[in-house]
């Protein structure tokens, strides 16, 4: 026999310890991509154990397989439609009944299955004594004690799920426990099952029969389809669906749907009662004491203000000096590679791309990662300790008063890393209206991208307090998303808020493994951006800030200025120097402005005039629409093309503080806030709201953009 | 197992209530929601909050509530808890 090999399907609850166990099992060997179709992201990996080879598919997180969501589809269709050889079920031990609850359907989809009581250690720790044997034999369903972050119980779970995944499945599942669900009801479910293997399907069809009989419409749809399906009786299976669930409701008085859900927590109940005892009623006690003070309805938003600031302030004070290191680095190595350039061919335009494109454009853009890191990390932090969650609870009452509720809080706080995936996180708000108004006023909040800009200038005008500065700017953002949302929900969304419900983790400690995970995850998108498009649209730049080139004769009149002063005997060598960094200065400004790029930002400049910008932020600002990063690149272009490249060679800041005043920083930092946000939010908010919602968000920001700036700028110009 | 909310059948229970007007401490037992349709309930059965069992009222903002249910920990917006139905145990 050649190589054995099995494929593994991950499945769990969210907060479960699942990415742990993935990353405990196959190591650095994985691969990141998307699920077909969808946006939701899909983590392979496979390791070798014992000769075989283990193909682990990550599944995304659900807490059932109901289709309530795209990643319960996804889940539930990978498992029906690539039939894994094994499933395993990551169960947060401590957290037994509500986890559970995605093992039974699991179970009645049969799969061989393994479950996995991760965090078996917390559990213990919080008075829980799990019978493991015993509760998996009232199971079915092998089961292995894990603890994710510390590697214990891997090679146990490897053995099972190699031992499970070589025997024939139906035998595996043959030893399975299924929820049974009573005399009155599972009479009907046998009917409608050999119906429907009459008729349809022998391939689990009990599960398709339940399916039905809980009227879950991604069930319906799959049997109507030709191919697995049976489109043409498909009325007449419904109809005695139908029959059955009207049955249902008549003698318990509920929804089938509900009966179902509620006997399967039954079945669980009955299993825990039997397998775990309760040494004390302390699971929640840790976390009840944190809750009191963090959660409390008057100290609740002021811890949560301070600890946002002080995720910046930290941000800032540690991140803002290794920044100036890497932009000290990156001079350093154009400085270096213009030294290297063979002397004949100094003036070289492949020379100018390097330097003055490439290192100074995405040079720029990625010295600000240690800054992105230090968010990030703080971010990862508060996700991981279960803090989050709280935030939303705390916010709600401010969410309440927009018309919102602390569900939308969580894409909102997923916006300070990236639009994009914040605008896909709003999938969880059930509610259209809540949803369309979560994703009109999301690029409001100050993405990773603008960390660059508000660097830069906050390092430029305001050098002392730039915590504050920041925070500030942060600030600025969510005000004007909480009034906007008002605006919406009372002109375009009327009507009242969903309800909603969250789980609400117990507070832990996050383990280092996993914050430097998740911040890596999400920098390293970050670093992706900077290689692949930025790169692209900085040479673009480049070129359209080096072409077309000065006319001889213009450039002969700055040589021979240059002549002079060097031929002048009257005045000092210090003051020739000055002279001729005045000259070089010139020189550059009539370069750019006789580039692409100068005609570009002259014909647009008066568009922004009232804003208070000249024609070289207007070039950098139209570009940002791309990424926003982009605006910080491009000003380091525009103030190096054609400048000789060197160590000493002042930073872009102070370029702009010779060259600008406070008022007109701070009036860039409002309007990049506001305005168009990015490609990529465009392409998702039309995917996911709708084309004409995009062009509505991108309309009405950057009007507002204008109009805020202009009031600021014409305002603040008047007074100071 | 499946205690039943038996409120058609027996009079002398309490009526029903909105949880919103439940205090922290309380002990209350889910009964069900107020025009919320299926969806809703289902929902909330699969999150465990099913006919019959026990909500604990750990905290309470100003609108949202932190329940337990079956050892689990909920947050309930503002909406949720007028929705819910329970009735003091």
């Amino acid at each position: 026999m050649e190589e054995k090999k099995l494929v593994v399907a991950l499945a769990g609850n969210p907060n479960s310890g699942k990415t742990t166990i993935f990353n405990a099992i196959t190591g650095a060997r994985q691969h990141v991509g998307n699920y077909p179709g969808v946006t939701v992201e899909k983590k392979e990996g496979y390791t070798t154990y014992k000769g075989v080879r283990i193909e682990v598919v990550d599944l995304p997180g659900t807490y059932s397989l109901t289709a309530y969501s795209i990643e319960e589809v996804i889940a539930r269709n990978f498992i029906i439609d690539n039939s894994p050889d094994v499933v395993v079920d990551i169960i947060d031990a401590s957290n037994l009944e509500r986890n559970l609850y995605l093992a039974t359907q699991i179970i009645e989809l049969g799969v061989p299955l393994v479950l996995a009581f991760n965090m078996s250690d917390l559990a213990k720790s919080r008075g829980f004594k799990i019978d493991t044997e015993k509760l998996s034999g009232l199971l079915g369903v092998p089961i292995v004690e894990t603890v994710g972050h510390k590697g214990e119980g891997i090679d146990k779970l490897l053995d099972t799920i190699i031992a499970v995944g070589q025997e024939a499945s139906t035998s595996v599942v043959a030893r399975q426990h299924r929820p049974n669900y009573g005399s009155e009801i599972e009479p009907h479910i046998r009917e409608l099952t050999e119906q429907i293997e009459r008729l349809c399907t022998k391939d689990r069809a009990r599960w398709f029969a339940i399916k039905l009989l809980e009227n879950d419409n991604e069930t319906i749809k799959r049997l109507g389809k030709p191919d697995g399906g049976c489109p043409e009786h498909l009325q007449e299976i419904l109809a005695h669906a139908n029959r059955i669930r009207e049955h249902i409701e008549g003698i318990t008085g509920d929804a089938a749907e509900i009966v179902f859900a509620e006997r399967r927590y039954g079945f669980i109940s009955g299993a825990c009662t039997e397998a775990v005892t309760r040494t004390a009623e302390s699971r929640h006690e840790m976390s009840d004491r944190i809750d009191k003070v963090l959660t409390n309805r008057y100290l609740g938003l002021p811890i949560f203000a301070i600890l946002m600031y002080l995720m910046f302030q930290m941000t800032f004070t540690l991140g803002s000096p290794l920044v100036d290191q890497l932009d000290t680095l990156k001079d350093i190595l154009a400085g270096a590679i213009s030294d290297l350039w063979p002397a004949h061919m100094q003036e070289s335009t492949l020379k100018s791309l390097v330097i003055d494109g490439i290192i100074e454009g995405v040079g720029t853009v990625l010295s600000f990662v240690p800054l992105i890191m230090l968010l990030f990390l703080a971010i990862a932090f508060l996700e991981d300790s279960g803090y989050m969650a709280r935030a939303a609870f705390v916010i709600d009452r401010l969410m309440h008063k927009i018309g919102l509720h602390g569900k939308s809080f969580i894409p909102m706080l997923i916006g300070f890393g990236c639009t994009v995936p914040a605008v896909m996180a709003t999938r969880t708000i059930e509610s259209r209206r809540d949803r369309l108004t979560t994703i009109l006023v999301l690029p409001l909040m100050s993405c990773s991208a603008r960390v660059p800009i508000y660097t830069l200038i906050i390092g430029a005008f305001f050098p002392t307090h730039q915590g504050f500065w920041f925070f500030l700017m942060y600030l600025i953002g969510i005000l004007i998303a909480i009034i906007f949302a008002k605006v919406f929900r009372v002109s375009l969304f009327k009507g009242e808020s969903a309800p909603f419900v969250m789980e609400l983790p117990p507070y832990r400690l996050p383990t280092a493994r996993g914050l430097l995970i998740h911040m890596w995850e999400r920098t390293w998108m970050f670093i992706k951006k900077a290689g692949t498009i930025i790169f692209m649209i900085v040479i673009i730049l480049w070129a359209l800030a080096t072409w077309p080139k000065l006319p001889a004769r213009q450039k002969g009149i700055f040589e021979q200025q240059r002549s002079q002063v060097r031929a002048d005997k009257r005045i000092t060598p210090k003051q020739i120097n000055e002279r001729l960094a005045e000259i070089a200065a010139k020189e550059h400004e009539a370069e750019l402005e006789y580039s692409a790029i100068g005609r570009i930002g002259k014909f647009i400049a008066p568009v922004f005039k009232p804003c208070g910008f000249d024609w070289k932020i207007s070039t950098a600002i139209i570009p940002s629409f791309a990424a926003k990063e982009v605006f910080v690149g491009q000003m380091g272009i525009i103030y190096s093309v054609g400048e000789e490249a060197s160590e000493e060679s002042e930073p872009l800041r102070e370029k702009l503080q010779k060259n600008y005043s406070p008022l007109v920083g701070f009036s860039i930092m409002l309007f990049l806030l506001v305005s168009l946000p990015c490609v990529a939010t465009f392409a998702v908010t039309a995917r996911e709201a709708g084309l004409c919602w995009a062009i509505f968000q991108v309309t009405y920001l950057t009007i507002l953009a204008w109009i805020l700036t202009t009031i600021v700028y014409q305002v603040g110009s008047r007074l100071i | 197992m499946t205690a039943r909310p038996a409120g058609k059948d027996k009079p002398s229970l309490p009526p029903p209530m909105p949880l919103a007007m439940a205090l922290v401490g309380q002990r209350v037992q889910f009964v069900g929601v107020s025009h919320g349709g299926v969806g809703l309930s289902h929902r909330l059965a699969e999150m465990g909050i099913t006919p019959g069992e026990e909500i604990k009222i750990i905290n309470r903002g100003p609108g949202p509530f932190i329940v337990e249910v079956r050892g689990t920990r909920f947050f309930l917006g503002r909406g949720m808890v007028h929705r819910i139905l329970v009735r003091p145990l």
